[in-house]
C-alpha cells in the first residue's frame, strides 16, 4: 500500500513527556498541541465542552486539560494522578506524549512516563518561577538518561509578556540544568491556554527570537547511538516447537548481528556462532537494535530466559555486586539490607540492597542515611544471588536498567540504574568472584544475625531458643542453634567451669557464631554468659545490626524451683561451686535489644515477642 | 529486515511481539481475547509472528454476547480453522436464560451481564492468569492511562489510582494465586497504524469494515444495521439500503455505521485523514455517561 499523503507512514517518531510542578499547565499544553494540530475530533470536542461545564477550571470556554485527565477522580479534583499517553502527528513527525503528574506523591508515575521518553518538556509557571518539583523532575529526567530538555515558561500572559520575567527564569533553569548532562537545553516562553509560541512565534513576545514549541519538537535531532554500541541480546523465550529446532527469541538490545558472527554468553563463558536469524517465514542476514527475532546457534549450549548473548570482542561487566542509583516508588520505605527481587533485562534474580548514601533530590548532594521513602533516591550497593551481565545505564540503558519487586507483595517498589561493578578489577582479572557474607545471605534471602540469649540457668533460654528456631525454620530461614551443651560436648571439651574457662567458652561461642553469620545464617546462642564484658566482646565481633542481645529475665526463685538439670540442688549441697546466681554473680544487661520478663508468660508467648521485634527491626521479613 | 514496513510500524510491531513473548515466558496459563474486530486480526497476526515457527502457545477466547453481527461469527470460525488455533467461545448462559438483550435492558446492564460478567466467568473457569487484549491507548481517555501490564485483583478489579509503576520494557509479571494481569500489546498503536499495517500485511478483516449496501435504520443519530429478525422495529421504522461501513464492531444493535464509499483499506485510510469524528463515535455503550468506560473497566470490562 502506498503511503497516503499527510499520513504518518514513514515519518520518524519522537517520544516526549511533559512534567513540572502541579498547576504549571502540563495537561493544558498537551490539549493545546492536540487542538492546534487539528487532532481533536468533533465528537471529542463536543464531549469536552460538556465536561468543561461540569468539571472545568475555566469559567469561559473549554478546559483543554480535560482531554488528557481521563480518570474520573482526576477530573473531579482537577489534577493529574497517573501518566496519560497521547498520540499526534504533524506532516513532519509522529509524537507519543506522556502527560505526567506534577504532585510530589505521584512522582513514580512521572518516572514511568520518563523511562521511555527521549525528551522532556518541563513546564514552569512564569509567576512562580522554578519550584522544588521543577528541580526534582529535571533531575529524575537526567537520572533516567533523557538527553534533551525544553523548559516551557508557561502563563507568560499572566506576567504581561515581560522579557525580564522570562530571562530571569531562563537563566536560572539553564544554570541548574548545566551539570545534569543533557545534550540540549532549550527555553521557550508560552501560554498554553492562549496558544502563544505553541505552533508559531507569538507577536505578543517580539523579544523572543527562538522557535515556537511545536516547530522545535518537529525538528530537534534526537539521534540514538544504539546501533553503534556492542551487540547485546537478552534471551526472552526458548522457541522449541520440536526436537529438531531450538531457537532463542528476543529483541536486539543494541548493535547488530550477522549470520555466522561469533557470540559469547558472558555469565558462563560459552561460545558459539549465529546459524540463522529468523522472523516470521523469513531468514535474514542481519538484525539490528530493536528487531524482535529468533536466533539459532551452531552449537547446542545451555541457554535460557535471562541469559545475554554478546559480541565476544566487547564484553559487558559480569558480577553479583554492583552500585546503582535507586528511585524508591513504594509507600513502605527501603531499609538498608533488604532482600528483594530485581528484573534486569529478562533476568529475574534475588538480591539484597544496602544504601551507600541518600541523594538530596533538590540539591543532588549526597547525605548519609540507611533508609529512603517514596520518591526518594539513594546510591546503593546490590548483591545478587548469582552473577549478572550488565553495562552501566549511561552507556546502555537496556543493559543497565532494573526494577525492584517486593518479594512478598510482588509490587514494583523501585527503579534502578546500574552505575558500576563493585568487584575490584584486580580480583576480576584474577578470575576470582567474591562470595561474601552478603552474597551467601542473598542466596538464602535473609539477613544473617546472632540472637544471643543470656540469663540465669533455668531461666528458659534454650526452650525459647528452640521454639524460635522452629518458627524461623518454618518461615524458610536458615538457622543454627548453639548452647552450652553443644560446645562443651566437643569444641570446649577441654574446658571446666572456672571463671577463666567460662570466659574462654563464651569467646569460642562468639567466634563460632561469627563464622556462621559469615555463612549467611541466623544463629541462636543460649548461654548464661554472666559477664557484661564478655558479652560486649562478642558483640564487637559483629556489625551494628547483626547482634541481638535477648535478656531472659526470670527471678532466681523460679529458676531454683524449675532446676531442670538439678544444678541448683548440687550447688546448694556444695557439690558445685562458682555457680551463677548462687555463689557467682550474674551481671544483667543494661540495654539489651530485647528484654523478656518471663513471669506470667509461656515460652510460646515469649518467642512470639522476639519474632515481632525481629519483624519490626526488619531483620526478618516473614514469620 | 522486512523492508516493506515503514520504520515506525516496524518499531511498534517489534514492541508488541516482545510484549507477547514476555507473557508466554512468564505466565503459567495465558489467553488471548479475540473480539473478531480489526485489532484482534492484528493481534492474531502479531502472535503468529511472535512464536513462529512454534504454533500459537495460548488459546483464543471469544466472549459471545449472542448479539454479534452474523458476519463476525462466520469470520471468527474461518480464521480459527485457517490458522489452526484453539478457539474457546464463552456465552453467559445465566444471561441468556434471563433473556438479557440490548433492547429491554439498558445498554449498561446488558454490557455488564453479557460482556463484563461473561468475561469474568470465562477467565475464572479456565483459571487464566494473563489475558492479552487488543485495546489501544488512543481509543479512549481512561485507556490512555492504563499500563501495558495491567494488574487485576482477585475480583478482576482495576484500580486506576494505584497502578504498578511500569518503567522501560521491564514488565512485572509476578502475581499471587487468583490475581491476574491484562496485557495490552497494542497500547502504542493508533487507529491509523492498525489500518496501515492491515493494508501492508494483507491481514483479513471482517467485511463489515468495508462499504456495501446494507439494510439500516436511523437511531440516535447513527445507522443501525438490521442484521437479523431480532431487531425490534418501531412503527415508523422501515429499513433502507444504504452504502455504509463500520469503524468498530461489537453487538449489532449497539454499533452504529457511517455512510461511506470506502471499499478498500487504502480508501479507509484516506477517509480517516478527512474525518472529523473519532473511532468510538459509533459505540452507543460509551456515551451512557461521562467516565463510563473507566467505570466499566474498573469492574472488569476489557
Amino acid at each position: 500500500m502506498s503511503a497516503t499523503p499527510g499520513q504518518a507512514a514513514d515519518k520518524d517518531l519522537l517520544r516526549f513527556i511533559t512534567c513540572g510542578s502541579v498547576d504549571d499547565g502540563k495537561s493544558t499544553m498537551i490539549g493545546r498541541l492536540l487542538h492546534d494540530s487539528k487532532l481533536i475530533m468533533e465528537d471529542t470536542l463536543h464531549a469536552l465542552t460538556k465536561d468543561s461545564r461540569r468539571y472545568g477550571s475555566h469559567n469561559d470556554g473549554v478546559d483543554l486539560a480535560l482531554l488528557v485527565d481521563g480518570l474520573q477522580v482526576e477530573r473531579e479534583q482537577g489534577i493529574t494522578i497517573d501518566v496519560a499517553y497521547c498520540f499526534f502527528s504533524t506532516p513532519h513527525r509522529s509524537f507519543i506524549v506522556a502527560d505526567t503528574p506534577g504532585h510530589e506523591q505521584y512522582t513514580r508515575n512521572m518516572a514511568t512516563g520518563a523511562s521511555t521518553a527521549q525528551l522532556a518538556v518541563v513546564l514552569i509557571d512564569a509567576r512562580k518561577g522554578i519550584l522544588q518539583q521543577t528541580r526534582r523532575h529535571t533531575y529524575i529526567c537526567s537520572l533516567l538518561g533523557l538527553k534533551h530538555v525544553v523548559f516551557a515558561v508557561n502563563k507568560i500572559d499572566l506576567v504581561g509578556y515581560r522579557e525580564d520575567a522570562f530571562r530571569r527564569i531562563a537563566e536560572e533553569a539553564e544554570a541548574f540544568a548545566a551539570p545534569l548532562g543533557f545534550r540540549s537545553v532549550h527555553v521557550v516562553p508560552i501560554s498554553a491556554r492562549d496558544g502563544d509560541n505553541i505552533t508559531e512565534r507569538s507577536p505578543r513576545t517580539p523579544w523572543y527570537v527562538g522557535p515556537a514549541l511545536l516547530p522545535y519538537l518537529e525538528t530537534i535531532d534526537v539521534y540514538s547511538d544504539v546501533l553503534s554500541k556492542p551487540f547485546r541480546f537478552q534471551v526472552q523465550w526458548v522457541n522449541r516447537p520440536h526436537s529438531e529446532f531450538r531457537g532463542y527469541a528476543g529483541t536486539v538490545a543494541s548493535g547488530r548481528i550477522r549470520k555466522g558472527d561469533p557470540i559469547v554468553v558472558p555469565t558462563s563463558g560459552q561460545r558459539s556462532r549465529v546459524q540463522d536469524i529468523i522472523s516470521y517465514q523469513a531468514s535474514h542476514d542481519v538484525a539490528e537494535a530493536g528487531d524482535a527475532i529468533v536466533l539459532t546457534l551452531e552449537h547446542d549450549i545451555d541457554l535460557a530466559r535471562g541469559h545475554v548473548l554478546c559480541a565476544p570482542t566487547e564484553l559487558p561487566e559480569v558480577t553479583n555486586r554492583f552500585a546503582a542509583h535507586v528511585l524508591w516508588m513504594d509507600q513502605e520505605p527501603l531499609i538498608s539490607g533488604r532482600s528483594v527481587l530485581c528484573r534486569i533485562g529478562t533476568n529475574l534474580i534475588s538480591a539484597s540492597i544496602s544504601i551507600d548514601c541518600k541523594i538530596d533530590i533538590n540539591t543532588r548532594v549526597r547525605v548519609p542515611g540507611n533508609s529512603i521513602g517514596l520518591n526518594e533516591v539513594a546510591f546503593c550497593n546490590l548483591v545478587a544471588a548469582a552473577p549478572v551481565a550488565f553495562d552501566p545505564y549511561v552507556d546502555n540503558p537496556k543493559m543497565g536498567a532494573f526494577i525492584v519487586i517486593d518479594r512478598h507483595s510482588y509490587r514494583t517498589v523501585g527503579a534502578g540504574m546500574i552505575a558500576f561493578n563493585l568487584d575490584r578489577r584486580d580480583e576480576r582479572q584474577a578470575g576470582q568472584r567474591t562470595v561474601d557474607k552478603t552474597a551467601r545471605a542473598a542466596l538464602k534471602q535473609q539477613n544473617p544475625a546472632v540472637l544471643w540469649l543470656t540469663g540465669l540457668s533455668g531461666a528458659g533460654k534454650s526452650t525459647i531458643a528452640r521454639l524460635l528456631e522452629a518458627r524461623l525454620h518454618a518461615a524458610g530461614h536458615h538457622t543454627m542453634m548453639l548452647d552450652g551443651d553443644h560446645l562443651r560436648g566437643g569444641l570446649s571439651r577441654d574446658l571446666g567451669f572456672t571463671t577463666e574457662d567460662r570466659v574462654e567458652n563464651i569467646r569460642r561461642a562468639g567466634e563460632v557464631a561469627k563464622l556462621m553469620v559469615e555463612g549467611g545464617l541466623i544463629v541462636l546462642c543460649a548461654f548464661i554468659s554472666p559477664h557484661r564484658a564478655e558479652r560486649a566482646k562478642v558483640r564487637d565481633l559483629f556489625g551494628p545490626d547483626e547482634f541481638i542481645e535477648i535478656f531472659v529475665d526470670t527471678p532466681i526463685e523460679t529458676c531454683i524451683a524449675r532446676d531442670p538439670k538439678g544444678l541448683y540442688g548440687h550447688a546448694r549441697s556444695g557439690e558445685l561451686t562458682n555457680f551463677t546466681g548462687f555463689d557467682a554473680p550474674y551481671e544483667a544487661p543494661d540495654a539489651p535489644e530485647i528484654h523478656l520478663k518471663t513471669p506470667g508468660l509461656t515460652a510460646e508467648q515469649l518467642a512470639d515477642r522476639v519474632i515481632s521485634v525481629l519483624l519490626a527491626r526488619r531483620l526478618i521479613a516473614r514469620s | 529486515m522486512q523492508n516493506e514496513l515503514p520504520p515506525n510500524l516496524k518499531r511498534i510491531e517489534s514492541e508488541s511481539i516482545e510484549i507477547m513473548r514476555d507473557v508466554v515466558a512468564t505466565f503459567r496459563n495465558p489467553v488471548m481475547l479475540y473480539s473478531v474486530g480489526k485489532d484482534s486480526s492484528v493481534m492474531l497476526r502479531l502472535a503468529i509472528k511472535a512464536f513462529y515457527p512454534a504454533p500459537l502457545p495460548f488459546p483464543l477466547l471469544h466472549v459471545d454476547t449472542t448479539w454479534k453481527f452474523k458476519d463476525m461469527i462466520t469470520f471468527r470460525d474461518e480464521q480459527a480453522r485457517a490458522n489452526g488455533v484453539d478457539l474457546r467461545v464463552h456465552v453467559n448462559q445465566d444471561g441468556v436464560e434471563k433473556g438479557v438483550n440490548p433492547f429491554t435492558f439498558s445498554s449498561s446492564t446488558y454490557t455488564d451481564i453479557m460482556k463484563t460478567e461473561a468475561l469474568k466467568q470465562a477467565l475464572g473457569n479456565y483459571q487464566f492468569d494473563a489475558a492479552l487484549g487488543g485495546a489501544r491507548r488512543d481509543e479512549e481517555k481512561s485507556r490512555a492511562k492504563e499500563r501495558i501490564f495491567s494488574f487485576r485483583s482477585k475480583n478482576q478489579v482495576w484500580d486506576p489510582r494505584d497502578q504498578r509503576p511500569e518503567l522501560w520494557n521491564l514488565f512485572n509479571p509476578l502475581i499471587h494465586p487468583g490475581e491476574s494481569i491484562r496485557v495490552f500489546p497494542l497500547s502504542n498503536w493508533t487507529e491509523l497504524d492498525v489500518w496501515t499495517y492491515i493494508g501492508l500485511e494483507n491481514i483479513p478483516v471482517v467485511p463489515l469494515y468495508f462499504a456495501a449496501l446494507r439494510p439500516v435504520v436511523r437511531r440516535a443519530n447513527t445507522w443501525i444495521m438490521v442484521d437479523d429478525h431480532r431487531l425490534p422495529l418501531g412503527p415508523d421504522e422501515v429499513p433502507e439500503m444504504r452504502r455504509v461501513r463500520f469503524r468498530t464492531l461489537g453487538c449489532y444493535p449497539l454499533t452504529g455505521a457511517i455512510e461511506s464509499a470506502a471499499e478498500t483499506v487504502e480508501q479507509i485510510v484516506a477517509e480517516m485523514a478527512e474525518t472529523r469524528f473519532s473511532e468510538r463515535q459509533g459505540r452507543l455503550i460509551d456515551t451512557d455517561e461521562v467516565g463510563s468506560m473507566e467505570k466499566k473497566k474498573r469492574e472488569g470490562y476489557f
